[in-house]
């Protein structure tokens, strides 16, 4: 089953992280060089004004340490596992056909769209959630293309991290997660919420329910939903060249967050 | 009364159209704001278009054997550039990346595919002020100094033709780079004349410094001047903006960040030149903090990182940002880049360093190389005042200068690329 296959799945990177992480840790090179001796450095933060706030830089963090392993984890798992297979699938694929698969994932996750407008009582994205669902479904032939949108009906992403936060919930500390990259404790928690409501949605349809090789089936789909939201999410590792770039993505992932829950009682959410 | 309007506005820019179509052949680049113009770019409609399926390669290579890579900059290890190819033998063109710009910046992507449709050998560079560029390809991973920086682009390039040679034909050689790249250019052309291993045969800067230091103190400026109560206050100047931000993005739901975005805030929002200056500032504040840290690390030199502190892979860096993210371009020229300079040659003074960083220098090899030409816009913002008299003054007929566009945000307007393709292929 679905769920169980998440389970395996999470269970895996956990163990690949972890075996990571305390390998580069036993290998991190000491930070003094006994020949030399460290000396104060000429311009250094305790110098400055401690009333000063940084808009970049601040960022509530106390995962640092953790989440930059996994930081790096991901480079290694992007370069060696991931990009490799998505510029394969690339490849092969006929770009109309690449369109389809992400056309058809896009619709299973209309679901989520829907759930969570309505949560967040938003009537307007609500209607026209299920009005793309309708549409792209029926017209759409089973979500494999995407007329609502020419029709009028954008897609409104909303996800269970976004509706906690409009429920006034912070995001908590920042957390970086094997493969999936940036994210927040509140919204790790909202992607374990819509993966869980999907799960249960899967159980009760049971549209396999006479297939003898469901598992494999259901993680060969798995794994080109992976595929197809690698191959539409054009972000790369280390490609900003900035030595600060864990600080930019930090900043930036926080920003887009705040942007997405919107203004909570007239203020950018926390 | 609305037919009445709608005619009184007809007429009125029917006279306007009239006007700078007598004046200025209708260049219709629509930004008039040179602040605009360098953030938001050219809006779709404008643009020229331009090829997709480029064929292209990501290539990697070492340029210095034993150099070890610091821990801290791991994933920099190999100088990163790109080769777009013909299958016919073509002409081969470099392009040398703006400040701070790795070799795929949307920008170099942009000309990549420009010249690529124009049926040339495309090489991408990073700009030598990028972190990429100083870790593996810089003598003195301490950029700004033309000359120096010419001789590094220079070797980069010959190594990038011995590997490009193997898989591609060559019948000439052609060079450009815009903002600092264009500058560069103008170096590696120079050198060029003396090592002779290119013989470029045109050359062409699109939107280059005259005085990189003059275009420096203006972009420093840009960010420190224009926040109410100075750069201290950023986080809160920066709070309210990303409120009303918001408030913009709430209220048009179905808007994604896609093409035409920050045109379409910019139409409806009429943002001040002070608030957009402070955007230019802080995107090139962001560069040369970038820029700055890392020649203290790779230098040793002590300025904001501890002298003989070995950074590891996992180290946070959030503290060393905050205190960067306060020094200004001048700031790395007084405390890492001259003390530097003057270390190896006592009787250097600041002035005469400053001074073999401009166009300055070499204006009389400018004058008299025919194959060199410039494109740029009135309104470039990092041109102090008298520098666009003085380019038009050097380059005279091989001036080629818009209106419109403020810094490169006409590079990819429709008459811009034409122009560029045109210059090469004359």
């Amino acid at each position: 089953m679905l769920k169980k296959l998440l389970k395996s799945f999470g269970k895996i990177v956990m163990m690949v992280a972890v075996v990571f992480i305390f390998t580069s840790c036993a290998s991190a090179p000491k930070k003094i060089d006994p020949q030399l001796p460290v000396t104060p450095a000429k311009h250094q933060l305790s110098d400055m004004n401690p009333d000063i706030e940084y808009a970049i830089a601040d960022a509530y963090d106390p995962w640092e340490g953790f989440n930059r392993s996994m930081y790096n984890f991901n480079y290694g798992f992007d370069k060696y596992v991931f990009l490799p297979v998505v510029s394969g699938y690339e490849f092969i694929m006929p770009n109309f056909l690449e369109d389809c698969v992400s056309n058809f994932f896009k619709n299973v996750g209309e679901f989520k769209n829907l759930t969570n407008s309505i949560l967040q009582f938003k009537g307007g994205a609500s209607v026209k959630t299920l009005g793309r669902f309708i549409v792209n479904t029926t017209i759409g032939i089973g979500g494999l293309f995407d007329p609502a949108t020419k029709m009028g009906l954008p897609r409104q992403n909303e996800d269970f991290g976004q509706t906690l936060g409009v429920y006034g919930l912070g995001a908590g500390p920042y957390l970086v997660l094997p493969i999936f990259g940036p994210s927040s404790l509140r919204d790790t928690i909202g992607l374990i919420g819509d993966s869980a409501a999907r799960a249960a949605v899967y159980d009760w349809i049971d549209p396999m329910e006479n297939v003898d090789d469901e598992d494999s089936i259901l993680l060969g789909i798995s794994a080109l939903e992976a595929i197809d939201a690698r191959h539409l999410q054009s972000f790369r590792y280390y490609e900003a060249g900035s030595p600060f770039e864990y600080e930019l993505i930090r900043f930036l992932y926080l920003s887009k967050r705040k942007l997405d829950v919107g203004n909570v009682f007239g203020k950018p959410a926390d | 009364m609305n037919t009445l309007k709608l005619f009184l506005a007809g007429f009125c820019s029917l006279l306007v159209f009239a006007g700078s179509a007598g004046a200025e052949k209708s260049y219709d680049y629509p930004l008039e704001d040179a602040y605009a113009a360098t953030i938001i770019g050219t809006p779709n409609a404008f643009k020229a278009s331009l090829p997709e399926n480029i064929k292209v390669k990501q290539l990697k290579m070492t340029v210095f054997p034993d150099r070890k890579t610091p821990d801290v900059f791991w994933y920099q290890d190999k100088l990163r550039y790109s080769l777009a190819y013909q299958k016919k033998e073509a002409p081969l063109i470099f392009i040398i990346a703006g400040t701070g710009a790795g070799y795929n910046s949307s920008k170099m992507k942009m000309l990549q595919s420009a010249f690529w449709g124009a049926g040339l050998h495309v090489i991408c560079l990073p700009s030598p002020t990028h972190p990429n560029f100083m870790v593996n390809a810089s003598t003195s991973q301490m950029p700004g100094n033309s000359v120096e920086d010419a001789i590094d682009l220079y070797r980069v390039m010959d190594l990038a033709w011995q590997q490009a040679r193997k898989k591609i034909k060559v019948s000439e050689f052609y060079l450009t780079g815009y903002s600092l790249g264009a500058a560069e250019s103008a170096y590696v052309s120079k050198l060029d004349e003396e090592k002779g291993l290119f013989n470029f045969k045109k050359v062409l800067m699109i939107n280059p410094p005259v005085s990189l230091f003059n275009s420096v103190v203006i972009l420093d400026g840009m960010l420190e001047n224009n926040i109410p109560g100075g750069i201290d206050n950023f986080a809160e100047y920066f709070g309210k903006a990303m409120t009303r931000f918001t408030e913009f993005y709430e209220a048009h739901a179905a808007l994604d960040f896609q093409d035409d975005f920050l045109y379409a805030i910019y139409n409806e929002n009429n943002p001040s030149e002070t608030g957009m200056a402070a955007i230019i500032g802080l995107s090139f504040r962001i560069s040369s903090s970038n820029m700055l840290f890392s020649s203290d690390v790779l230098n040793h030199a002590g300025y904001i990182v501890p002298k003989n502190l070995k950074l590891s892979s996992t180290d946070s860096l959030t503290a060393y940002s905050k205190v960067t993210g306060r020094q200004s371009f001048v700031d790395y020229v007084d405390n890492l880049f001259f003390p530097y300079f003057s270390a190896a040659d006592p009787g250097l003074t600041k002035a005469e360093l400053i001074s073999g960083t401009s166009l300055v220098a070499i204006e009389d090899y400018l004058k008299s190389a025919g194959k060199i030409g410039l494109l740029t816009n009135s309104d470039d913002l990092i041109l102090a005042p008298g520098e666009v008299d003085y380019l038009k003054q050097i380059f005279q007929a091989r001036a080629k200068i818009y209106p419109r566009g403020g810094h490169c945000g006409n590079i990819d307007h429709k008459d811009n690329v034409a122009y560029m393709i045109n210059f090469f292929s004359n």
